[in-house]
């Protein structure tokens, strides 16, 4: 059993892989969505001539956004109105219920440093841990982790993002993890 | 509101033994979802918007994600701003966006360039659907 979900792995990410090589930024005119006969697509920016300056992935747009973000290559207003209250929180959660693979860390910081709470609560998440029936068909079609990942944020085929705790090292509880661990 | 759009192989499921094959499922749908984009270009998360401007002899607009989340958080836009998350759930129209509402709260003329650059947000090919592109998993269950 084990044998066969490494396996299944290593195919997903031979996988994606492979599709990571074959496709760079493609200019505007030849992305399928502008129209090249609208002169003013002269006017706009090409993503390679943007992208290309920031930390490089191999999915999504090619840009590793959290290290942009926290190492500066940009930054992006948190605000427009002065009296708008922005909340960043550094509180990890470890996800359980993921079978046989490594579990699951869901990190607030990265995320609250983009977004606000009231994205994710309680629209999407319920804020008590284990309180989310969340699942993997669920996530594919574009529910709970799969309403942004998949869409804007890294895409669904990078597994080990998300269960990045391996099962035989970790000896401390699910759930909130405290910061002296 | 969750229930509601379950695919059909969630159903299905529960007739499945063992967490070997689910994950076997879980894999092939995702290599699915993976192989829908092979043929696709477009950058990552640009999101076409066409529930009028075809319908009214214009281009249909192209919302590039990439370009705007240099310059702004998502919470800026999502948030403050209240653009629902969902391709097309927003009621834009052109008529508002004068007003200074959606796009129009920041492209008027002094945090961005003004609605008269009409051919910069109209920029997509005729026929184009309205939704999130460059992407996949996100097409809900009728993709797998
Ligand atoms: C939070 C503010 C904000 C909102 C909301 C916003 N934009 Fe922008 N947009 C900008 C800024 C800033 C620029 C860059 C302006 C400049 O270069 O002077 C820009 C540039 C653009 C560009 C040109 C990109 C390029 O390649 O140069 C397009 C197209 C565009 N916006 C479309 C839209 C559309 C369509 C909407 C509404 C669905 C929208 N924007 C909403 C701030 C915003
Ligand atoms: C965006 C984050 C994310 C990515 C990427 C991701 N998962 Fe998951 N996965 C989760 C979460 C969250 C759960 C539920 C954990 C919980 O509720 O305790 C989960 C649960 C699972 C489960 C067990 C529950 C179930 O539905 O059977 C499996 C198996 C699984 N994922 C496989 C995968 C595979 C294979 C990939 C790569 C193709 C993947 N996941 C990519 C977040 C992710
Ligand atoms: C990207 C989505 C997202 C954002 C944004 C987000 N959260 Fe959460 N939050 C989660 C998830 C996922 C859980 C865990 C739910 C579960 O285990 O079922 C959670 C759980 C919580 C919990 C429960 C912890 C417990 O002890 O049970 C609290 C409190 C919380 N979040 C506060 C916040 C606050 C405050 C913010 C804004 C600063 C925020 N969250 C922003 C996704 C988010
Ligand atoms: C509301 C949108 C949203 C939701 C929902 C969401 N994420 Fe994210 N996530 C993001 C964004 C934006 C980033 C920044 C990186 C990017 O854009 O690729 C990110 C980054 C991450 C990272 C990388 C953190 C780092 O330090 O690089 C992980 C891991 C992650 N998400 C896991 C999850 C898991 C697990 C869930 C579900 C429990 C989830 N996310 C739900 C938007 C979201
Ligand atoms: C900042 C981006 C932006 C600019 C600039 C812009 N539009 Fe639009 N326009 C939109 C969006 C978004 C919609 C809604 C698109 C849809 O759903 O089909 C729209 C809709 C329309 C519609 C559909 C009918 C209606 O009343 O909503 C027409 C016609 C239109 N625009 C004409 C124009 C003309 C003419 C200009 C230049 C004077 C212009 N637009 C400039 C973003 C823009
Ligand atoms: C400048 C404004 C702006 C910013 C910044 C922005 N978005 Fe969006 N977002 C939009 C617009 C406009 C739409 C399309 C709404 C519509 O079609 O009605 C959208 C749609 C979405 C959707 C729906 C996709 C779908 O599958 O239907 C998601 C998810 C999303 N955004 C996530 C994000 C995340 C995550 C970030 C930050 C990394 C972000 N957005 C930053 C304006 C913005």
């Amino acid at each position: 059993m084990k044998f066969k979900s490494r396996h299944l792995l290593f195919i997903v990410a031979v996988w994606s892989a492979l599709q990571a090589q074959e496709v760079i930024w493609k200019s505007l005119s030849e992305d399928g969505l502008h129209d090249p006969e609208n002169p003013a697509i002269e006017l706009l920016q090409q993503p390679a001539e943007a992208l290309s300056q920031l930390p490089p992935d191999t999915v999504g747009n090619r840009v590793l956004w959290n290290r942009a973000l926290r190492e500066q290559y940009i930054q992006p207003r948190t605000n427009i109105y002065p009296e708008t209250k922005i909340e960043v929180i550094d509180m990890d959660i470890i996800m359980e219920k993921t079978g046989e693979l490594p579990l699951v860390l869901f990190p607030h910081r990265p995320h609250t440093e983009w977004l606000d709470c009231t994205n994710c609560h309680d629209k999407i998440f319920v804020r008590k841990v284990d309180a989310n029936p969340v699942n993997m068909f669920a996530i594919l079609s574009g529910q709970y982790c799969g309403q942004c990942h998949g869409a804007v944020a890294f895409p669904l085929t990078e597994c080990n993002r998300c269960h990045s705790v391996p099962r035989s090292t970790f000896t401390g509880k699910p759930g909130v993890q405290s910061r002296a661990n | 509101m969750i229930q509601g759009i379950m695919p059909s192989t969630m159903k299905a499921r529960n007739s499945i033994k063992g967490s070997g094959r689910r994950l076997l499922l879980i894999s092939l749908a995702g290599l699915c979802a993976t192989g829908f984009s092979a043929g696709v270009s477009a950058e990552y998360a640009d999101v076409v918007l066409n529930r009028l401007s075809d319908k009214n002899d214009v281009r249909p607009v192209i919302f590039p994600h990439w370009f705007h989340r240099i310059r702004f958080r998502c919470k800026v836009c999502h948030n403050e701003l209240g653009f629902e998350m969902r391709a097309g759930a927003n009621e834009i129209t052109m008529g508002k966006i004068i007003d200074g509402q959606y796009c129009g709260l920041c492209h008027n003329d002094e945090i961005a360039w003004g609605v008269d650059n009409c051919s910069l947000c109209h920029s997509g090919k005729h026929g184009l659907k309205t939704g999130i592109r460059g992407s996949n998993q996100t097409g809900g269950p009728g993709r797998w």
